[in-house]
């Protein structure tokens, strides 16, 4: 389970939004241990792609250092999906980073977004609930 | 010239779960290469098989991406420190179904 104040979730789905019609990315920031988000952190798209993302690695750096100072740590990463599901493609299996991380995925495809999350290990997708809390 | 190297949560394995580790060197790639020693297994997650960075790390030193500095050639000062963060990167396109993409 992804427990999301709905706060960072507004933030996620919001810089998804602006960032049409390429797709946007960003990282989240919380507690490993416990699967919790503090915080959202939208991020630059080095790829400036509607079909591909680069966390902008100079936005990477920042947001790892702020998770930090809050005694926290980046324990996931968003990217929109302007024109398909939210279910993570092939690219999406095959570049996860950190197996374990949370991989959010906001599909732009219908008019009202979808935010989905998936764990990633070895290359098995297996989706878990979000569940968003007031704080 | 001693520096810190802050590593990231998939490469602590490699250093008994230590987030940061000193290393000796006098540029990235002298400083990376030191730490095969004390931690084997944790360079070749870094540097690959033709000597370069791989393509799914990024290296800073201070605030800057080396890759817009010298790379591995990067000279080191004193007070310098180096992270290693994983690039993170994916995206829709091998999904069926993209507007415009052939079946």
């Amino acid at each position: 389970m992804l427990q999301m104040p709905k706060r960072a979730h507004d933030v996620m789905v919001a810089h998804c939004l602006v960032g049409m019609p390429d797709e946007a990315c960003g990282l989240l920031s919380g507690n490993p241990d416990e699967g919790r988000v503090t915080r959202c952190h939208p991020t630059g798209n080095l790829a400036a792609s509607a079909k591909l993302y680069t966390v902008d690695p100079k936005d990477h750096l920042r947001a790892d250092r702020a998770a930090e100072a809050e005694g926290d740590a980046i324990i996931g990463v968003f990217h929109s999906h302007t024109h398909t599901e939210a279910y993570p493609s092939p690219t999406d299996v095959n570049q996860a980073p950190d197996p374990d991380w949370h991989y959010v995925i906001v599909s732009l495809r219908d008019t009202s977004p979808m935010v989905r999350s998936y764990r990633i290990v070895g290359g098995t997708i297996e989706e878990e609930p979000v569940v968003l809390t007031d704080r | 010239m001693s520096v810190s190297v802050n590593l990231p949560t998939v490469l602590r394995v490699h250093a008994g779960g230590t987030k940061t580790v000193e290393a000796e060197g006098a540029t990235v790639g002298e400083a990376l290469r030191d730490l095969e020693a004390k931690y084997p297994g944790l360079v070749g997650q870094v540097i690959n098989d033709e000597g370069a960075l791989h393509k799914f790390v990024n290296v800073y030193v201070n605030d800057d991406d080396v890759r817009y500095l010298s790379s591995l050639d990067t000279p080191l000062g004193p007070s310098d420190e180096i992270s290693i963060l994983p690039a993170v990167a994916g995206g829709a396109v091998d999904q069926s179904g993209f507007p415009g993409e052939a079946a």
